[in-house]
């Protein structure tokens, strides 16, 4: 996909993409969207940048290995129900805490933790295949 | 409504079934994935069927004003649907995989594992 | 939202409010292990020297946590974890008894048996190719099916495992790994998918997911209330084809012969036999009903699988195929148990499952041992002259084929023992003499594999002791690395035979778990009862003072009018 305007458009698209997926994962817990959903959007905006500018720049933007940021998501996901160890509560938990930046009441939670997990996981796993197959 | 889903059940087994008789990869495959949706939709109809009322709680009570659909075969669903999408995609490959190395799509034919023409075990002893 | 909430909601009725000991963490801990323990190999990918060592002692760990599991549970009874503290039957519960603890802990063990084997065995392409997370998310899912008390997670586990196991099969993506890959997959992919359509029937007439519940609904439904016959055979169905048994076996000897040595030593130990606990979990515990509708049909099943195991075994010609029927046929024999279902017979079902599980993962690792030294003959045509490579090594495999024909005194022998037994107890003769009649072919086959493996001096046209086939010596880390999980696995087979009662007695508890299972309802629904008996106490002190308060207040109102 060598089209001047599609390579232009791509880098914006796709950060555009990242952010919306990262805002679709955080309201996750009380409106539709979700970890899944968040991970299947920001792996579709790495695929995107990946025909458009090719693998090897994609590679080079994510820095880390798409499968060692899904197993990081992995880790991330079952760390999230070990902290209701603490409270001497059962795995998975939730617990919360909602603590005041700048005036505003932040809502943070295990479950919260959970769902970045499943995003990085559907994000690194799905992303890892599609750079795969883009580079065949 | 469930005696319609499940005739609808049991034509997609039906399809599923008869395509996965077949002798070609690339058939069997297609079985799998209406078997997949074959199942989804059995777990759907077996939570029972209800119209427009989602399992929502109100706003100051603790349990739902009145009898909603029910949640968990969805949940399950959700789950049935990306295991059963995850394999179709791995089998999927698989079979392109067999089809280039042992070039041919017909399992008839796919003898590698267990030649036809396999010496019997020996007598001695 | 869970905290901020502007009106009171009672926790108390949906939750369990009662703290977790640190203890019960135990539960979770062997899935926890090795899914973060896999995950973490993953990210460690540049590394791979150390992903060998690495799962060795995640493995480890898992052993260690799965014994302390199951010494807890023959001292307290089962033990059980909700789920975010969601009450019994609505959250996910975790339960281990006797049955699964012990499951549990020999599948680790093997894994780890494995494990130390593979580090001399897997080369580092298949390393990076992710060999050992594979493993370890494989053992996730066979401790997760283990360890589960909810129908629908069981069914996860399941594709946890299946997963892994056909990353595990192609490791090395040749010709005959691709088409043993498809047979297995597409066949053990339409088992679960059967086990999924059988859970969604369940689920649909009795409403639960949890083993326990749905146990108890059965147990309490009027006769003929849920179509008992259908999902009872149907979960025959689908495990006995997860398990290899007869008719549905043919994928086994069809694609365990093709991976690498050290898959098909995992594979041949544990998945079969989490479908044989998973026939016995749903069969025995869950729907004893549909068991006993069944009995015949699994007997029949049991005897046929035997013989075609027996009968497969002393047919091939590969001798890693002979080992593929011979798992087929240790399966028969543990659904000798399920069919004949007393006490007694689910004893010798586990007993057997335990043993096959040690067999045939030593079986495979002691011929991959002799597969290196030979320089990979697998024919037994080929083979010969294994007493002179290592006089060792023949003296090993020829206790594992001892064990694997149920001769005394390795640990085959009592659990064959106890199921024929109870067989002709029960008035199954003609199940008892299968039973033996399958031991005695398949001490042929495997005398015979002995003996041409190891017993005669060369391959076929070769005079013995003569000019045989030139052997490769192993270097001592090497041999140090593939010798002693094979000596420690023939150990604990020779222990066990030698003396049986610390297993007998843990599966007999097993056993008795299964078929008077008030403790194992206790267990899930204890922590409710006591919660729910609370709370209808301190409702009932809250009435009478609200009532003394209302009254007081009736006398007051009317002192008042006066």
């Amino acid at each position: 996909m060598q089209t001047l305007i599609f390579r232009t458009t791509a880098p914006f698209l796709a950060a555009l993409m990242i952010l919306f997926s990262i805002f679709v994962t955080l309201r996750g817990h009380n409106d539709p969207g979700g970890g899944f959903i968040g991970g299947l959007i920001a792996a579709s905006a790495f695929m995107m940048y990946g025909i458009a500018a090719g693998v090897e720049y994609v590679r080079r933007a994510l820095y880390f290995h798409p499968i060692s940021v899904a197993a990081f998501g992995l880790v991330l996901s079952s760390g999230s129900g070990l902290l209701s160890m603490f409270e001497a509560q059962p795995f998975m938990t939730s617990q919360w805490t909602f603590p005041t930046i700048m005036g505003v009441e932040v809502a943070i939670s295990t479950p919260m933790f959970f769902d970045i997990g499943v995003y990085l996981v559907v994000m690194g796993s799905l992303t890892s295949i599609a750079l795969k197959l883009e580079e065949e | 409504m469930e005696g319609v889903l499940s005739i609808l059940v049991g034509i997609f087994f039906a399809v599923s079934i008869y395509l996965m008789m077949s002798r070609y990869t690339i058939r069997i495959m297609l079985g799998v994935a209406a078997l997949s949706n074959a199942v989804n939709l059995l777990i759907f109809t077996s939570g029972r069927l209800m119209r427009e009322v989602p399992p929502i709680i109100p706003e100051g009570a603790s349990v739902p004003a009145m009898p909603t659909a029910n949640p968990l075969p969805q949940a399950l669903i959700l789950t049935a649907i990306v295991i059963s999408f995850s394999f179709l995609a791995f089998l999927l490959v698989l079979a392109y995989r067999a089809y280039q190395e042992l070039g041919t799509d017909d399992i008839t034919q796919m003898r590698v594992a267990e030649p036809a023409d396999e010496d019997l075990p020996p007598v001695s002893y | 939202m869970a905290g901020n909430a502007d009106h009171a909601v009672d926790y108390a009725a949906g939750m369990l409010m009662a703290p977790t000991s640190l203890a019960d963490w135990l539960i979770v801990a062997p899935s926890l292990i090795t899914i973060i323990g896999g995950a973490s190999l993953v990210m460690l990918r540049y590394q791979a020297k150390w992903h060998g060592y690495l799962a060795c002692f995640y493995l480890a760990a898992l052993v260690l946590v799965d014994a302390l599991l199951l010494s807890r549970v023959m001292v307290e009874g089962p033990i059980t974890m909700t789920m975010g503290r969601w009450l019994p039957p609505f959250g996910i519960t975790l339960v281990v008894d006797a049955l699964g603890g012990l499951m549990a802990l020999i599948a680790a063990i093997v894994a780890l048996a494995v494990c130390v084997y593979s580090l001399a065995d897997i080369s580092v392409t298949s390393t990076r190719f992710g060999f050992y997370p594979a493993l370890l998310w494989m053992m996730t899912g066979i401790t997760g099916s283990f360890l589960t008390g909810d129908i629908f997670n069981l069914y996860v586990w399941f594709e946890v495992m299946l997963i892994s196991s056909f990353g595990l099969l192609i490791v090395d993506g040749e010709r005959i790994q691709l088409d043993g890959a498809m047979k297995y997959a597409v066949l053990n992919l339409m088992a679960t998918t059967l086990f999924l359509v059988t859970t969604g029937y369940l689920y649909g007439a009795v409403g639960s997911l949890n083993m326990a519940d749905i146990a108890l609904r059965l147990r309490e439904m009027p006769e003929g209330a849920a179509p008992m016959g259908t999902i009872a055979t149907l979960y025959l169905l689908a495990f006995s084809m997860k398990a290899a048994a007869f008719p549905v076996n043919f994928w086994l000897p069809a694609s365990y012969h093709t991976p690498k040595i050290v898959v098909s030593a995992i594979f041949a130990g544990l998945l079969t036999k989490v479908g044989v606990y998973a026939l016995i979990r749903t069969l025995v515990l869950v729907m004893p009903e549909g068991r006993d509708m069944l009995s015949d049909l699994i007997a029949w099943i049991a005897a046929l699988t035997m013989i075609v195991g027996a009968i497969g075994a002393l047919a091939q010609n590969d001798v890693r195929r002979t080992f593929g029927f011979l798992v087929v046929g240790g399966i028969g024999s543990s659904m000798v148990g399920v069919a004949v279902g007393t006490q007694d017979a689910i004893t010798g079902a586990i007993l057997y499952a335990v043993n096959s599980i040690l067999v045939m993962t030593a079986l495979y690792l002691a011929f991959g041992i002799l597969m290196r030294k030979n320089g990979g003959k697998v024919n037994l045509a080929d083979l010969g002259g294994g007493y002179r490579a290592s006089s060792w090594l023949s003296i090993l495999f020829l206790a594992l084929v001892f064990a694997a024909s149920g001769l005394p005194p390795f640990s085959g022998f009592w659990p064959k023992m106890v199921l024929v037994e109870s067989s002709l107890k029960e008035g199954y003769g003609w199940l008892a003499f299968s039973v033996l009649i399958s031991g005695f072919i398949t001490t042929i086959a495997m005398g015979r594999v002995w003996a041409h493996a190891f017993w005669r001096g060369g391959p076929i046209g070769t005079q013995d002791g003569r000019d045989a086939a030139p052997l490769y010596t192993l270097s001592e880390i090497v041999r140090r690395r593939v010798f002693v999980p094979v000596m420690a696995l023939v150990a604990m087979i020779v222990y066990i035979g030698v003396y049986p009662s610390p297993v007998f007695s843990v599966s007999q508890y097993g056993a008795a778990t299964l078929l008077k299972p008030d403790q194992y309802f206790d267990a899930v629904f204890g922590p409710v009862r006591a919660q729910e008996k609370e709370r209808a106490e301190a409702q009932a002190v809250e009435g009478h003072r609200l009532n003394e308060a209302s009254e007081n207040g009736a006398v007051q109102n009317s002192e008042g009018a006066h």
